[in-house]
Protein backbone atom coordinates (compact mmCIF):
# COMPACT_ATOMS: atom_id res chain seq x y z
CA UNK A 1 0.00 0.00 0.00
CA UNK A 2 2.78 2.52 0.74
CA UNK A 3 6.24 1.94 0.15
CA UNK A 4 9.27 4.02 2.03
CA UNK A 5 12.37 3.45 -0.05
CA UNK A 6 15.84 5.00 1.26
CA UNK A 7 14.67 8.35 2.78
CA UNK A 8 16.49 11.12 4.30
CA UNK A 9 15.80 14.03 5.59
CA UNK A 10 17.40 17.03 7.25
CA UNK A 11 16.46 20.16 8.75
CA UNK A 12 18.67 23.02 9.43
CA UNK A 13 16.48 25.22 11.71
CA UNK A 14 18.53 26.16 13.62
CA UNK A 15 21.27 24.02 13.15
CA UNK A 16 21.84 20.71 11.35
CA UNK A 17 19.62 18.03 12.15
CA UNK A 18 18.80 14.99 10.77
CA UNK A 19 15.51 14.27 11.16
CA UNK A 20 15.61 11.10 8.49
CA UNK A 21 18.67 8.85 7.60
CA UNK A 22 17.79 5.96 4.88
CA UNK A 23 14.04 5.33 6.32
CA UNK A 24 12.75 2.41 4.54
CA UNK A 25 9.61 0.78 5.27
CA UNK A 26 6.39 -0.85 3.67
CA UNK A 27 3.04 -0.51 4.84
CA UNK A 28 0.22 -3.40 3.58
CA UNK A 29 -3.09 -2.61 3.54
CA UNK A 30 -5.50 -3.53 6.55
CA UNK A 31 -2.28 -2.79 8.90
CA UNK A 32 -2.13 -1.42 11.92
CA UNK A 33 1.66 0.05 12.47
CA UNK A 34 2.61 2.19 15.38
CA UNK A 35 5.49 4.21 15.61
CA UNK A 36 7.47 5.27 18.48
CA UNK A 37 10.59 6.70 20.09
CA UNK A 38 11.68 9.25 21.84
CA UNK A 39 11.02 12.76 20.82
CA UNK A 40 13.37 14.25 18.45
CA UNK A 41 13.57 10.72 16.90
CA UNK A 42 12.22 11.63 13.39
CA UNK A 43 8.84 9.51 14.04
CA UNK A 44 6.48 12.90 12.96
CA UNK A 45 8.45 13.93 10.11
CA UNK A 46 8.36 10.03 8.70
CA UNK A 47 4.25 10.17 9.52
CA UNK A 48 4.51 13.92 7.69
CA UNK A 49 6.43 12.38 4.57
CA UNK A 50 4.16 10.19 3.92
CA UNK A 51 1.43 12.51 2.82
CA UNK A 52 4.08 15.20 1.62
CA UNK A 53 3.83 17.58 4.33
CA UNK A 54 7.12 17.38 4.45
CA UNK A 55 9.44 16.47 1.34
CA UNK A 56 12.27 13.77 1.73
CA UNK A 57 15.16 15.23 0.15
CA UNK A 58 16.33 12.16 -1.48
CA UNK A 59 14.37 8.93 -1.82
CA UNK A 60 11.10 7.93 -2.70
CA UNK A 61 7.45 7.05 -1.53
CA UNK A 62 5.15 4.98 -3.48
CA UNK A 63 1.50 5.24 -2.35
CA UNK A 64 -0.44 3.09 -4.25
CA UNK A 65 2.25 2.48 -6.61
CA UNK A 66 2.31 6.47 -7.17
CA UNK A 67 5.40 8.52 -6.27
CA UNK A 68 4.47 11.21 -4.14
CA UNK A 69 7.26 13.25 -4.30
CA UNK A 70 7.23 13.19 -8.44
CA UNK A 71 6.64 16.97 -9.28
CA UNK A 72 3.95 15.80 -11.89
CA UNK A 73 1.96 13.94 -9.45
CA UNK A 74 -1.35 15.78 -8.12
CA UNK A 75 -1.20 15.38 -4.68
CA UNK A 76 -4.45 16.81 -3.46
CA UNK A 77 -5.58 13.57 -4.93
CA UNK A 78 -3.33 11.53 -3.14
CA UNK A 79 -3.91 13.19 0.27
CA UNK A 80 -7.85 12.56 -0.32
CA UNK A 81 -7.19 9.21 -0.13
CA UNK A 82 -5.25 9.74 3.27
CA UNK A 83 -6.77 11.14 6.70
CA UNK A 84 -4.34 12.43 8.74
CA UNK A 85 -5.09 13.51 12.84
CA UNK A 86 -3.30 15.82 14.33
CA UNK A 87 -0.99 16.46 18.07
CA UNK A 88 -3.02 19.76 18.30
CA UNK A 89 -6.57 18.74 16.27
CA UNK A 90 -6.27 21.99 13.65
CA UNK A 91 -10.34 21.40 13.75
CA UNK A 92 -10.96 25.46 11.89
CA UNK A 93 -12.91 27.15 14.72
CA UNK A 94 -14.69 29.62 12.48
CA UNK A 95 -16.92 26.23 11.26
CA UNK A 96 -18.88 24.33 13.15
CA UNK A 97 -18.98 20.56 14.12
CA UNK A 98 -20.63 20.19 11.09
CA UNK A 99 -18.87 22.16 8.54
CA UNK A 100 -15.44 20.89 9.92
CA UNK A 101 -16.65 17.42 8.65
CA UNK A 102 -18.16 18.86 5.77
CA UNK A 103 -15.75 21.21 3.92
CA UNK A 104 -13.53 18.73 2.46
CA UNK A 105 -16.38 16.77 1.36
CA UNK A 106 -17.62 19.75 -0.77
CA UNK A 107 -14.36 20.74 -2.03
CA UNK A 108 -12.66 18.12 -2.76
CA UNK A 109 -15.25 15.32 -3.18
CA UNK A 110 -17.91 17.81 -4.19
CA UNK A 111 -20.54 16.10 -3.17
CA UNK A 112 -24.17 17.26 -2.22
CA UNK A 113 -24.97 19.11 0.79
CA UNK A 114 -27.51 16.15 1.60
CA UNK A 115 -25.28 13.90 0.87
CA UNK A 116 -22.31 14.88 2.78
CA UNK A 117 -24.49 16.16 6.17
CA UNK A 118 -25.62 12.82 6.21
CA UNK A 119 -22.11 11.25 6.12
CA UNK A 120 -21.27 13.89 8.54
CA UNK A 121 -23.98 12.78 11.23
CA UNK A 122 -22.99 9.19 10.13
CA UNK A 123 -19.54 9.96 11.56
CA UNK A 124 -20.15 12.18 14.14
CA UNK A 125 -22.93 9.50 15.61
CA UNK A 126 -20.02 6.93 15.45
CA UNK A 127 -17.30 9.38 17.19
CA UNK A 128 -19.92 9.93 19.99
CA UNK A 129 -20.67 13.42 19.49
CA UNK A 130 -23.71 13.41 17.05
CA UNK A 131 -25.63 15.67 19.56
CA UNK A 132 -22.92 18.82 19.06
CA UNK A 133 -22.62 18.74 15.21
CA UNK A 134 -23.70 23.01 15.45
CA UNK A 135 -21.67 23.97 18.02
CA UNK A 136 -18.69 25.00 17.55
CA UNK A 137 -14.88 23.74 18.08
CA UNK A 138 -14.12 26.30 20.91
CA UNK A 139 -17.06 24.53 23.18
CA UNK A 140 -15.65 21.13 22.80
CA UNK A 141 -13.72 19.69 25.14
CA UNK A 142 -10.12 18.31 23.89
CA UNK A 143 -11.34 14.72 23.46
CA UNK A 144 -14.31 15.46 21.56
CA UNK A 145 -12.24 18.07 19.38
CA UNK A 146 -10.09 15.25 18.61
CA UNK A 147 -13.20 12.83 17.74
CA UNK A 148 -14.09 15.71 15.40
CA UNK A 149 -11.11 15.37 13.80
CA UNK A 150 -10.97 12.00 13.32
CA UNK A 151 -14.37 11.97 11.69
CA UNK A 152 -13.38 14.86 9.86
CA UNK A 153 -11.02 12.89 8.19
CA UNK A 154 -12.84 9.76 7.90
CA UNK A 155 -15.17 11.59 5.92
CA UNK A 156 -12.85 11.65 2.95
CA UNK A 157 -13.83 7.85 3.03
CA UNK A 158 -9.70 7.57 3.00
CA UNK A 159 -7.96 4.29 2.64
CA UNK A 160 -5.12 4.71 5.15
CA UNK A 161 -5.66 7.18 8.26
CA UNK A 162 -2.76 8.80 9.52
CA UNK A 163 -2.28 9.73 13.47
CA UNK A 164 0.29 12.06 14.71
CA UNK A 165 0.56 11.78 18.63
CA UNK A 166 -2.81 12.46 18.71
CA UNK A 167 -3.65 11.95 22.43
CA UNK A 168 -0.53 14.11 23.58
CA UNK A 169 -2.12 17.51 23.87
CA UNK A 170 -5.09 15.70 25.66
CA UNK A 171 -5.77 15.76 30.09
CA UNK A 172 -5.31 12.08 30.67
CA UNK A 173 -9.06 11.57 31.79
CA UNK A 174 -9.57 12.48 28.10
CA UNK A 175 -7.20 9.70 26.36
CA UNK A 176 -9.59 7.30 26.76
CA UNK A 177 -12.18 8.52 24.51
CA UNK A 178 -9.85 9.02 22.03
CA UNK A 179 -8.20 5.67 21.52
CA UNK A 180 -11.06 3.74 22.09
CA UNK A 181 -12.54 5.73 18.99
CA UNK A 182 -8.88 4.41 17.37
CA UNK A 183 -9.39 0.64 18.22
CA UNK A 184 -13.15 0.13 16.55
CA UNK A 185 -11.06 2.15 13.52
CA UNK A 186 -8.24 -0.53 13.35
CA UNK A 187 -11.05 -3.69 14.32
CA UNK A 188 -12.85 -2.35 11.13
CA UNK A 189 -9.45 -3.17 8.99
CA UNK A 190 -8.67 0.15 8.69
CA UNK A 191 -4.74 0.64 7.41
CA UNK A 192 -3.36 2.95 9.93
CA UNK A 193 -0.15 4.30 10.84
CA UNK A 194 -0.06 6.02 14.21
CA UNK A 195 2.86 7.78 16.12
CA UNK A 196 2.21 7.79 19.49
CA UNK A 197 2.84 6.94 23.44
CA UNK A 198 0.49 5.18 24.39
CA UNK A 199 2.48 1.93 24.64
CA UNK A 200 -1.26 0.23 25.60
CA UNK A 201 -2.59 1.39 22.22
CA UNK A 202 0.24 -0.59 20.61
CA UNK A 203 0.27 -3.71 23.01
CA UNK A 204 -3.77 -3.78 22.01
CA UNK A 205 -3.69 -3.04 18.56
CA UNK A 206 -1.10 -2.46 16.34
CA UNK A 207 0.19 -5.47 13.73
CA UNK A 208 3.91 -3.91 13.77
CA UNK A 209 5.56 -1.91 16.01
CA UNK A 210 8.14 -0.05 14.97
CA UNK A 211 11.00 2.11 17.19
CA UNK A 212 12.82 4.87 15.79
CA UNK A 213 15.68 6.85 17.30
CA UNK A 214 17.36 9.43 15.76
CA UNK A 215 16.45 9.62 12.52
CA UNK A 216 16.73 5.99 12.06
CA UNK A 217 15.07 2.65 12.23
CA UNK A 218 16.20 0.62 15.32
CA UNK A 219 14.25 -2.51 15.74
CA UNK A 220 10.41 -3.62 14.27
CA UNK A 221 8.32 -6.13 15.15
CA UNK A 222 5.50 -7.57 16.38
CA UNK A 223 3.87 -6.26 20.15
CA UNK A 224 4.52 -9.23 21.67
CA UNK A 225 8.17 -9.42 20.33
CA UNK A 226 8.76 -5.50 20.63
CA UNK A 227 7.42 -5.38 24.32
CA UNK A 228 8.40 -8.48 25.82
CA UNK A 229 12.31 -9.39 24.42
CA UNK A 230 13.75 -6.51 22.28
CA UNK A 231 17.14 -7.26 20.94
CA UNK A 232 18.56 -3.36 20.33
CA UNK A 233 19.86 -2.02 23.62
CA UNK A 234 18.28 1.54 22.73
CA UNK A 235 15.18 0.00 22.08
CA UNK A 236 15.72 -1.66 26.09
CA UNK A 237 16.57 1.42 27.44
CA UNK A 238 13.31 3.08 25.95
CA UNK A 239 11.28 1.31 26.80
CA UNK A 240 12.64 0.29 30.26
CA UNK A 241 11.81 4.25 30.69
CA UNK A 242 8.62 4.78 29.46
CA UNK A 243 7.34 1.37 31.25
CA UNK B 1 -12.81 54.39 57.65
CA UNK B 2 -9.87 54.58 55.68
CA UNK B 3 -9.33 57.94 55.05
CA UNK B 4 -6.98 57.55 52.04
CA UNK B 5 -8.98 57.11 48.72
CA UNK B 6 -7.89 55.66 45.33
CA UNK B 7 -7.59 57.84 42.42
CA UNK B 8 -10.96 55.48 40.98
CA UNK B 9 -12.51 56.44 44.63
CA UNK B 10 -12.19 59.99 44.09
CA UNK B 11 -13.55 59.61 40.26
CA UNK B 12 -16.60 57.36 41.47
CA UNK B 13 -17.05 60.18 43.65
CA UNK B 14 -20.49 61.93 42.12
CA UNK B 15 -19.19 65.81 42.32
CA UNK B 16 -15.74 64.81 41.07
CA UNK B 17 -17.20 63.52 38.33
CA UNK B 18 -19.09 65.84 37.09
CA UNK B 19 -16.84 68.65 37.89
CA UNK B 20 -14.16 66.47 35.57
CA UNK B 21 -16.86 66.28 32.96
CA UNK B 22 -16.87 70.26 33.03
CA UNK B 23 -13.51 70.35 32.68
CA UNK B 24 -13.63 68.48 29.55
CA UNK B 25 -16.27 71.47 28.24
CA UNK B 26 -14.37 74.07 29.62
CA UNK B 27 -11.27 73.15 27.67
CA UNK B 28 -12.84 72.57 24.81
CA UNK B 29 -14.79 75.95 24.94
CA UNK B 30 -11.70 77.88 25.72
CA UNK B 31 -9.34 76.34 22.73
CA UNK B 32 -12.55 77.61 20.31
CA UNK B 33 -13.16 80.17 21.95
CA UNK B 34 -9.95 81.69 21.87
CA UNK B 35 -9.35 80.92 18.11
CA UNK B 36 -12.53 82.62 17.00
CA UNK B 37 -11.27 85.67 19.59
CA UNK B 38 -7.96 86.19 18.21
CA UNK B 39 -9.45 85.85 14.49
CA UNK B 40 -11.60 89.10 15.53
CA UNK B 41 -8.35 90.45 16.39
CA UNK B 42 -7.15 89.89 13.01
CA UNK B 43 -10.47 91.63 11.53
CA UNK B 44 -11.79 88.29 10.44
CA UNK B 45 -15.46 88.65 9.54
CA UNK B 46 -17.51 85.56 9.90
CA UNK B 47 -19.97 85.01 7.21
CA UNK B 48 -21.80 81.28 7.70
CA UNK B 49 -24.99 83.03 6.35
CA UNK B 50 -22.71 82.70 3.17
CA UNK B 51 -22.18 78.83 3.34
CA UNK B 52 -25.35 76.92 2.96
CA UNK B 53 -25.34 77.99 -0.95
CA UNK B 54 -22.47 75.53 -1.03
CA UNK B 55 -24.53 73.14 -0.55
CA UNK B 56 -27.73 73.68 -2.30
CA UNK B 57 -28.81 76.24 -4.05
CA UNK B 58 -32.15 77.46 -5.90
CA UNK B 59 -31.15 78.11 -9.60
CA UNK B 60 -32.00 81.53 -11.22
CA UNK B 61 -33.80 80.54 -14.38
CA UNK B 62 -33.15 83.46 -16.94
CA UNK B 63 -34.89 82.94 -20.28
CA UNK B 64 -33.58 85.86 -23.14
CA UNK B 65 -35.40 86.25 -26.85
CA UNK B 66 -34.02 84.51 -29.63
CA UNK B 67 -34.79 87.57 -31.78
CA UNK B 68 -36.31 91.11 -31.93
CA UNK B 69 -39.85 91.30 -32.17
CA UNK B 70 -42.98 92.34 -30.92
CA UNK B 71 -45.34 90.19 -28.01
CA UNK B 72 -47.93 89.30 -30.01
CA UNK B 73 -49.88 87.44 -27.33
CA UNK B 74 -50.07 86.26 -23.98
CA UNK B 75 -52.43 83.16 -23.07
CA UNK B 76 -52.54 80.57 -20.10
CA UNK B 77 -51.39 77.15 -20.28
CA UNK B 78 -52.02 75.25 -17.34
CA UNK B 79 -50.55 77.12 -14.11
CA UNK B 80 -48.15 78.49 -16.67
CA UNK B 81 -48.28 81.36 -19.66
CA UNK B 82 -47.23 81.00 -22.91
CA UNK B 83 -45.54 84.22 -24.64
CA UNK B 84 -46.06 84.55 -28.56
CA UNK B 85 -43.31 86.50 -29.98
CA UNK B 86 -43.59 87.28 -33.51
CA UNK B 87 -40.36 88.35 -35.50
CA UNK B 88 -38.77 88.12 -39.11
CA UNK B 89 -38.26 84.16 -38.88
CA UNK B 90 -42.30 83.72 -37.64
CA UNK B 91 -43.46 83.16 -34.09
CA UNK B 92 -41.85 81.99 -31.70
CA UNK B 93 -43.38 80.48 -27.91
CA UNK B 94 -41.67 81.19 -24.69
CA UNK B 95 -44.11 79.15 -21.74
CA UNK B 96 -42.78 80.89 -18.52
CA UNK B 97 -44.22 80.74 -14.94
CA UNK B 98 -46.55 83.36 -13.78
CA UNK B 99 -44.72 86.95 -12.20
CA UNK B 100 -42.06 86.29 -14.13
CA UNK B 101 -42.37 88.45 -16.61
CA UNK B 102 -42.44 92.44 -17.13
CA UNK B 103 -44.22 92.23 -20.54
CA UNK B 104 -47.73 93.02 -21.94
CA UNK B 105 -48.95 92.83 -25.29
CA UNK B 106 -47.23 94.76 -28.02
CA UNK B 107 -44.31 95.37 -26.61
CA UNK B 108 -41.18 95.30 -28.46
CA UNK B 109 -38.23 93.11 -27.28
CA UNK B 110 -34.83 93.11 -28.74
CA UNK B 111 -32.61 90.04 -29.50
CA UNK B 112 -31.00 88.79 -26.46
CA UNK B 113 -33.43 90.96 -24.24
CA UNK B 114 -33.82 89.21 -21.21
CA UNK B 115 -37.49 88.22 -20.97
CA UNK B 116 -38.09 86.37 -17.98
CA UNK B 117 -36.75 85.39 -14.58
CA UNK B 118 -37.65 82.96 -11.80
CA UNK B 119 -36.37 80.69 -9.40
CA UNK B 120 -35.34 76.80 -10.96
CA UNK B 121 -35.22 73.95 -9.30
CA UNK B 122 -32.24 72.89 -6.75
CA UNK B 123 -28.85 72.64 -7.74
CA UNK B 124 -25.80 70.33 -5.89
CA UNK B 125 -23.30 73.47 -4.63
CA UNK B 126 -19.64 72.71 -4.56
CA UNK B 127 -18.91 71.72 -1.54
CA UNK B 128 -21.49 68.98 -2.62
CA UNK B 129 -20.01 68.39 -5.83
CA UNK B 130 -16.56 67.48 -4.35
CA UNK B 131 -18.13 65.77 -1.15
CA UNK B 132 -19.75 63.32 -3.71
CA UNK B 133 -16.61 62.99 -5.75
CA UNK B 134 -14.39 62.11 -2.91
CA UNK B 135 -16.99 59.58 -1.72
CA UNK B 136 -17.36 58.07 -5.15
CA UNK B 137 -13.37 57.59 -5.64
CA UNK B 138 -12.78 56.79 -2.12
CA UNK B 139 -15.46 53.93 -2.51
CA UNK B 140 -14.69 52.43 -5.90
CA UNK B 141 -10.31 52.73 -4.76
CA UNK B 142 -11.60 51.23 -1.36
CA UNK B 143 -13.07 48.05 -3.22
CA UNK B 144 -10.10 47.67 -5.80
CA UNK B 145 -7.54 47.99 -3.34
CA UNK B 146 -8.89 45.39 -1.18
CA UNK B 147 -8.96 42.98 -4.04
CA UNK B 148 -5.41 43.82 -5.14
CA UNK B 149 -3.80 43.42 -1.18
CA UNK B 150 -6.01 40.42 -1.35
CA UNK B 151 -4.42 38.70 -4.27
CA UNK B 152 -0.98 40.63 -3.42
CA UNK B 153 -1.30 39.04 0.22
CA UNK B 154 -1.66 35.36 -0.97
CA UNK B 155 1.04 35.45 -3.59
CA UNK B 156 2.69 37.18 -1.17
CA UNK B 157 3.32 33.96 1.56
CA UNK B 158 3.14 31.54 -1.79
CA UNK B 159 5.66 29.51 -2.55
CA UNK B 160 6.35 30.28 -6.06
CA UNK B 161 8.55 32.79 -7.13
CA UNK B 162 6.73 34.29 -9.35
CA UNK B 163 4.04 35.47 -7.40
CA UNK B 164 5.97 35.93 -4.54
CA UNK B 165 8.52 38.28 -5.98
CA UNK B 166 6.02 39.90 -8.11
CA UNK B 167 4.48 40.89 -4.70
CA UNK B 168 7.12 42.03 -3.02
CA UNK B 169 8.61 43.84 -5.40
CA UNK B 170 4.93 45.77 -6.11
CA UNK B 171 4.93 46.30 -2.55
CA UNK B 172 8.59 48.28 -2.12
CA UNK B 173 7.75 49.95 -5.34
CA UNK B 174 4.61 51.65 -4.31
CA UNK B 175 5.69 52.14 -0.59
CA UNK B 176 8.99 54.07 -1.79
CA UNK B 177 7.58 56.75 -3.24
CA UNK B 178 5.46 59.21 -2.51
CA UNK B 179 1.79 59.39 -3.31
CA UNK B 180 1.84 62.39 -5.42
CA UNK B 181 4.57 61.37 -7.08
CA UNK B 182 2.50 58.15 -8.08
CA UNK B 183 -0.47 60.37 -9.14
CA UNK B 184 1.74 63.13 -11.03
CA UNK B 185 3.18 59.70 -13.04
CA UNK B 186 -0.25 57.99 -12.97
CA UNK B 187 -1.56 60.79 -14.79
CA UNK B 188 1.15 62.93 -16.41
CA UNK B 189 3.21 59.81 -17.73
CA UNK B 190 1.43 56.83 -17.71
CA UNK B 191 -2.17 59.19 -19.01
CA UNK B 192 -0.68 60.78 -21.56
CA UNK B 193 0.75 57.93 -22.88
CA UNK B 194 -2.55 55.87 -22.62
CA UNK B 195 -4.86 58.45 -24.02
CA UNK B 196 -2.45 59.09 -26.76
CA UNK B 197 -2.43 55.55 -28.11
CA UNK B 198 -6.53 55.45 -27.27
CA UNK B 199 -6.93 58.31 -29.42
CA UNK B 200 -4.09 57.48 -32.51
CA UNK B 201 -6.34 54.43 -32.77
CA UNK B 202 -9.40 56.40 -32.72
CA UNK B 203 -10.94 55.36 -29.21
CA UNK B 204 -12.19 58.70 -26.49
CA UNK B 205 -9.74 59.34 -24.04
CA UNK B 206 -9.96 58.09 -20.00
CA UNK B 207 -11.23 60.98 -17.62
CA UNK B 208 -8.48 61.74 -14.89
CA UNK B 209 -11.17 60.83 -12.62
CA UNK B 210 -10.10 57.08 -13.34
CA UNK B 211 -6.29 57.71 -13.39
CA UNK B 212 -6.64 59.36 -9.35
CA UNK B 213 -8.68 55.90 -8.98
CA UNK B 214 -6.04 53.60 -10.35
CA UNK B 215 -2.71 55.69 -8.22
CA UNK B 216 -4.95 55.42 -5.31
CA UNK B 217 -6.07 51.64 -5.20
CA UNK B 218 -2.57 50.53 -6.63
CA UNK B 219 -1.26 52.98 -3.53
CA UNK B 220 -3.41 51.16 -0.80
CA UNK B 221 -3.10 47.89 -2.00
CA UNK B 222 0.25 48.00 -1.44
CA UNK B 223 -0.12 48.47 1.77
CA UNK B 224 -3.52 46.04 2.35
CA UNK B 225 -0.55 43.43 0.74
CA UNK B 226 1.70 43.61 3.62
CA UNK B 227 -1.89 43.43 6.30
CA UNK B 228 -3.28 40.32 4.53
CA UNK B 229 -0.03 39.23 4.91
CA UNK B 230 0.95 39.45 8.74
CA UNK B 231 -3.08 38.12 9.10
CA UNK B 232 -2.33 35.08 7.11
CA UNK B 233 0.49 34.82 8.90
CA UNK B 234 -1.16 35.30 12.34
CA UNK B 235 -2.86 32.01 12.06
CA UNK B 236 -1.57 28.65 13.46
CA UNK B 237 0.04 26.45 10.39
CA UNK B 238 -1.62 23.53 11.63
CA UNK B 239 -4.50 25.15 10.12
CA UNK B 240 -3.12 25.26 6.33
CA UNK B 241 -1.83 21.46 6.68
CA UNK B 242 -4.92 20.11 8.15
CA UNK B 243 -6.59 22.00 5.34
CA UNK B 244 -3.84 20.67 2.73
CA UNK B 245 -4.26 16.71 4.15
CA UNK B 246 -7.78 16.36 3.50
CA UNK B 247 -6.91 17.64 -0.43
CA UNK B 248 -7.79 20.80 -0.97
CA UNK B 249 -5.54 22.89 -3.09
CA UNK B 250 -3.80 25.71 -1.89
CA UNK B 251 -6.52 28.64 -3.43
CA UNK B 252 -9.18 26.35 -1.94
CA UNK B 253 -7.28 26.04 1.31
CA UNK B 254 -6.46 30.01 1.69
CA UNK B 255 -10.11 31.09 0.64
CA UNK B 256 -12.19 28.60 3.06
CA UNK B 257 -9.66 28.36 5.81
CA UNK B 258 -7.16 31.00 6.10
CA UNK B 259 -9.10 33.97 5.10
CA UNK B 260 -11.37 33.45 7.04
CA UNK B 261 -10.07 33.76 10.31
CA UNK B 262 -7.49 36.23 9.16
CA UNK B 263 -9.91 38.68 8.47
CA UNK B 264 -10.36 39.17 11.99
CA UNK B 265 -7.04 40.34 12.82
CA UNK B 266 -7.17 41.95 9.35
CA UNK B 267 -10.12 44.55 9.99
CA UNK B 268 -8.39 46.92 12.62
CA UNK B 269 -5.21 47.96 10.37
CA UNK B 270 -7.25 48.12 7.27
CA UNK B 271 -9.85 50.59 8.79
CA UNK B 272 -6.27 52.32 9.09
CA UNK B 273 -5.59 52.17 5.95
CA UNK B 274 -9.32 53.10 3.95
CA UNK B 275 -9.10 56.28 6.58
CA UNK B 276 -5.75 57.27 5.05
CA UNK B 277 -7.36 57.02 1.52
CA UNK B 278 -10.10 59.00 2.14
CA UNK B 279 -7.77 61.71 3.32
CA UNK B 280 -4.99 60.94 0.62
CA UNK B 281 -7.77 61.10 -1.91
CA UNK B 282 -7.54 64.97 -1.41
CA UNK B 283 -4.24 64.92 -3.43
CA UNK B 284 -6.06 64.39 -6.38
CA UNK B 285 -6.67 68.17 -6.95
CA UNK B 286 -3.41 68.55 -8.65
CA UNK B 287 -5.21 66.48 -11.45
CA UNK B 288 -7.91 68.77 -11.85
CA UNK B 289 -10.25 66.11 -10.35
CA UNK B 290 -13.18 68.08 -8.20
CA UNK B 291 -13.15 66.49 -5.34
CA UNK B 292 -14.10 67.73 -1.53
CA UNK B 293 -10.66 69.68 -1.46
CA UNK B 294 -10.28 70.84 -4.94
CA UNK B 295 -14.06 72.48 -4.47
CA UNK B 296 -13.27 74.45 -1.29
CA UNK B 297 -10.47 76.03 -2.91
CA UNK B 298 -12.73 76.53 -5.94
CA UNK B 299 -15.31 77.79 -3.43
CA UNK B 300 -12.97 80.06 -1.73
CA UNK B 301 -11.78 81.81 -4.86
CA UNK B 302 -15.14 83.17 -5.15
CA UNK B 303 -15.93 83.57 -1.58
CA UNK B 304 -13.05 84.75 -0.27
CA UNK B 305 -14.33 83.06 2.97
CA UNK B 306 -11.14 81.37 3.40
CA UNK B 307 -11.90 80.16 7.46
CA UNK B 308 -15.67 79.14 6.95
CA UNK B 309 -14.58 76.53 4.09
CA UNK B 310 -12.00 74.93 5.28
CA UNK B 311 -12.90 74.23 8.54
CA UNK B 312 -15.99 72.99 7.12
CA UNK B 313 -13.80 71.16 4.31
CA UNK B 314 -12.12 69.44 7.64
CA UNK B 315 -15.15 68.95 9.48
CA UNK B 316 -16.80 67.07 6.34
CA UNK B 317 -13.63 64.96 6.03
CA UNK B 318 -14.39 64.16 9.39
CA UNK B 319 -17.54 62.77 8.93
CA UNK B 320 -16.60 60.39 6.54
CA UNK B 321 -13.48 59.01 8.47
CA UNK B 322 -15.40 58.62 11.26
CA UNK B 323 -18.54 57.03 9.88
CA UNK B 324 -16.18 54.27 8.33
CA UNK B 325 -14.43 53.84 11.80
CA UNK B 326 -18.01 52.98 13.31
CA UNK B 327 -18.85 50.95 10.55
CA UNK B 328 -15.45 48.94 10.74
CA UNK B 329 -15.98 48.65 14.42
CA UNK B 330 -19.60 46.80 13.46
CA UNK B 331 -17.33 44.50 11.48
CA UNK B 332 -14.97 43.77 14.37
CA UNK B 333 -17.52 43.00 16.91
CA UNK B 334 -19.72 40.97 14.13
CA UNK B 335 -16.43 38.70 13.58
CA UNK B 336 -16.16 38.46 17.17
CA UNK B 337 -19.06 36.50 18.51
CA UNK B 338 -17.57 33.70 16.23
Amino acid sequence: MIEVNNIYKTFFVPHEVKALVDVSNKIELGEVVVVIGPSGSGKSTFLRCLNRLETADTGQILVDGVDIFDPKTNINTVRAEMGMVFQSFNLFPHLSILGNVSIAQKLVRKRSKKDREKKAMMLLEKVGIGDKAHAYPSNLSGGQQQRVAIARALAMDPKIMLFDEPTSALDPEMIGEVLDVMKALAKEGMTMVCVTHEMGFAREVADRVIFMDEGQVIEEGTPEHFFTNPENDRTKLFLNQIL
Amino acid sequence: MDTKTSNIQRLSNPTARWLSIAGFFAVMFLVIGSVYYATYTVDYIWRWYKVPKYFAYVETVKIYSDSMGEVKEIKPNGDKFDLVIGGGQGDKTYTVPEDSYNLNEGDLVNEGERIAEYPGGWKPGLLTIGLWTTLKISFISTIIGILLGIIGGVARVSDTPVLKWTAITYVEIIRGSPLLVQIMIAYFVLGTTINKLLAMNGFGIINPEWYGIAALSIFTGAYVVEIVRAGIESIHPGQIEAARSSGMNYFQSMYHIILPQALKTILPPLAGQFINLIKDSSLLGMISIRELTKATREGITTSLQTFELWILCAILYLLMTFTLSMFIQYLERRTATK
